[in-house]
């Protein structure tokens, strides 16, 4: 706030000792709300025995081990093995000998970051596009029964996804479509779609029809109109739906536990079944969860003036 | 796109409302050619509603059916016998599944408080709009993009009763012995255990709505009350909170709709335990459906859970209106 601000200050402004005690109060908050994701990203830099030391330790020697371990299967090994061995060729064969063991191969989870990848993406272009055109049938044309359609789109979301999902889960297994990409796509379409149509109706409905009757006075159909006048303008509307979509599909953990179990599984139903030797290896839990949230935390500090919006759906407006 | 023009439209839903097309189609595009408005509406919204048929009411219809039968999905050779009601009767007879709902309303009741209390709480504070403002909002509002159950599965090493830094932290405030207590292991604690990670993860979302709230209440309402020398206080009970209020209602809904089904965080966090002590509604659904395989049974609990959803949000949507016309 800079002077200019101060000298047109109404009775409503706050005070700047209300401000100061405000500020500090959320930002306390943050802090201690912020514990818990420092501390797992804290503990994919540790090493294992680090992790689960007593007292828990805040400072520690950083390793990546979580992270090799994160990527690779290993086989332990006997002295006299490790010794016959020429010496490793990379810093994570070294990491790993250390421990007296070796790589056996790469681990399951970068196909599982993959599917997710395959299904977020998937979903979402179908969502985006199904949804913008619904989205602008809504918005342009009188359609019969429209509140009600709308609000069917909306009830949609309401449903409690395990209601549905015994018999989605019988009707995957006779169309084969258990445990594969397209029938994950499908099923986050679905789920994603009625956000996908309120959000861009409401980005659609604040462009001025007359974009489009002006192209059509001019010799367009109306979609070439629609593709010409309409989209260009609704990219950024277009681009906000695409993320919360995609943070949707990124983050769906039971139809992606009930519905695949190898093939076609994604991250959030793995992550929790990465396990050590002797244990839960925290370190490997804490870089995977790491890799898995990053993505996310860049798409929310991108979003962020979107976000209101998105997750209110426009039931909020008034 | 231009290929588009020639297919036609999807079944006979563009056929029977063809008649009428003249009447309702905005004048500009029905004297262009090609398809009418009418026929490229419902071509644009048919994969929609299709795709929500497919898989949301079919399902559904599917699942009723299934409430009435002793069908078991890992026996799909077994013939299919009508049970009529004894799912139902099974269900709403048995004590376990009060113990579950017991354990659902505590969660949805109490995590909903919280983040309603600190929801609010911080979305007043933010509002004073103090220096980087912004920026703090964005950091609160993380553990709410993040996938259930992840967040889930890493509160358990939070937890652990010695390598855990919750159980440090509580402990270096409280001034008593870290590993004296288990969040995720005690019966009492447990239920806690949840309604606290739910907080954690969900206070950004009602935040974010109560600030939206907030920030459609027009400054000329504050303004006359300042003239009026209405104190402080008075402003905040008779202009903030009844403005906030219909935000505020739509926020619990919302969470409370999550939290009624809630499934993912809690089944990574404690699976239902010690014994049932977060044996949640939908917890126990899916233990019944994909491991006991009692697929009847399970598809009646189902619709009854899905029928009170309905219920309680129907009922609470009639109230919202209310409050929203006052």
């Amino acid at each position: 706030m800079s002077a200019a601000a101060d000298s047109a200050r109404t009775v409503l402004e706050p005070t700047a000792r209300t401000k100061w005690l405000s500020g500090g109060l959320v930002v306390l908050y943050a802090l201690v709300a912020s514990i818990p994701l420092l501390w797992i990203v804290m503990t994919g830099f540790k090493t294992p025995p680090d992790a689960i030391a007593y007292p828990p330790k805040v400072f520690f020697s950083p390793s990546l081990e979580g992270y090799v371990n994160l990527f690779t299967t290993r086989t332990r090994q006997t002295p006299e093995y490790m010794q016959s061995l020429p010496p490793p060729e990379t810093w994570y064969d070294a990491l790993v000998r250390t421990r007296n063991m070796v790589i056996a191969g790469p681990s399951p989870i970068g196909g599982r970051y993959i599917n997710s990848l395959i299904v977020g993406f998937g979903s979402t272009f179908l969502a985006v596009f199904l949804g913008t055109l619904a989205a602008y049938g809504f918005s342009r044309f009188k359609v019969p029964i429209k509140d009600d359609l709308l609000f069917f789109i909306l009830s949609t979301r309401m449903m409690p996804p395990i209601a549905v999902a015994i018999p989605i889960y019988l009707m995957y297994r006779v169309l084969g479509l258990s445990d594969t990409h397209l029938g994950l796509i499908i099923l986050y379409t679905a789920v994603n779609i009625s956000l996908a149509v309120w959000l861009l109706k409401g980005f659609i409905d604040e462009i001025p029809p007359e974009y489009e009757e002006a192209a059509m006075i001019d010799g367009y159909t109306r979609f070439q109109a629609f593709r010409m006048a309409v989209l260009p303008q609704a990219v950024t509307g277009i681009a906000a739906t695409a993320i919360f979509c995609l943070i949707f599909s990124w983050n769906e953990y039971a139809f992606a536990l009930l519905l695949t179990s190898g093939t076609a599984q994604t991250a959030p139903p793995f992550i929790p079944t990465i396990i050590g030797e002797g244990g839960l290896d925290w370190p490997a839990v804490g870089a995977g969860t790491t890799l898995f949230l990053l993505p996310i935390v860049i798409f929310t500090i991108i979003l962020r003036k979107h976000l209101l919006r998105g997750i209110t759906f426009g039931a909020v407006r008034k | 796109m231009t290929d588009a023009t020639n297919i036609a439209p999807p079944g006979g839903v563009a056929q029977a409302e063809r008649p009428r097309r003249a009447r309702s189609a905005p004048a500009i595009g029905g004297k262009l050619k090609g398809l009418s408005d009418r026929s490229i509406a419902w071509l644009f919204i048919s994969p929609t509603i299709l795709l929500l048929l497919a898989i949301n009411i079919f399902p559904l219809i599917w699942a009723i059916y299934l409430s009435f039968t002793n069908y078991r999905a890992n026996k799909p050779g077994v013939p299919v016998k009508w049970v009529g009601l004894r799912n139902y009767e099974q269900i709403l007879g048995s004590d376990d599944i009060w113990g579950y709902l017991q354990a659902t309303a505590h969660f949805v009741v109490f995590s909903i408080a919280l983040q309603v209390l600190l929801g609010f709480g911080l979305a007043l504070l933010i509002n004073k709009r103090f220096k980087g403002h912004a920026t703090w909002t964005t950091v609160i509002l993380l553990p709410m993009m993040l996938s259930p159950a992840v967040v889930g599965y890493f509160w358990t090493y939070l937890f652990q009763p010695q390598a855990g830094i919750f159980n440090y932290i509580i402990a270096f405030f409280a001034g008593i012995e870290p590993d004296s207590f288990t969040m995720i292991g005690d019966v009492d604690l447990a239920p806690w255990a949840i309604v606290l990670v739910d907080t954690w993860m969900w206070t950004p979302y009602v935040m974010l709505i109560c600030l939206a709230g907030l920030r459609s209440i027009p400054d000329y309402i504050y303004e006359a009350a300042e003239i009026d020398r209405a104190s402080h206080w008075r402003q905040f009970w008779h202009i903030t909170v009844p403005m906030v209020l219909p935000f505020l209602m739509l926020a619990v809904l919302f969470r409370a709709i999550e939290n009624f089904k809630m499934f993912d965080m809690v089944v990574d966090l404690t699976s239902g335990g010690p014994g049932s002590a977060t044996e949640l509604a939908s917890i126990n659904l899916k233990r019944e459906a994909f491991e006991n395989w009692r697929t009847g049974y399970s598809s009646a609990f189902a619709i009854i859970l899905f029928v009170t959803v309905f219920g309680a949000a129907n009922i609470y949507v009639k109230i919202l209106n209310k409050v929203k016309q006052r």
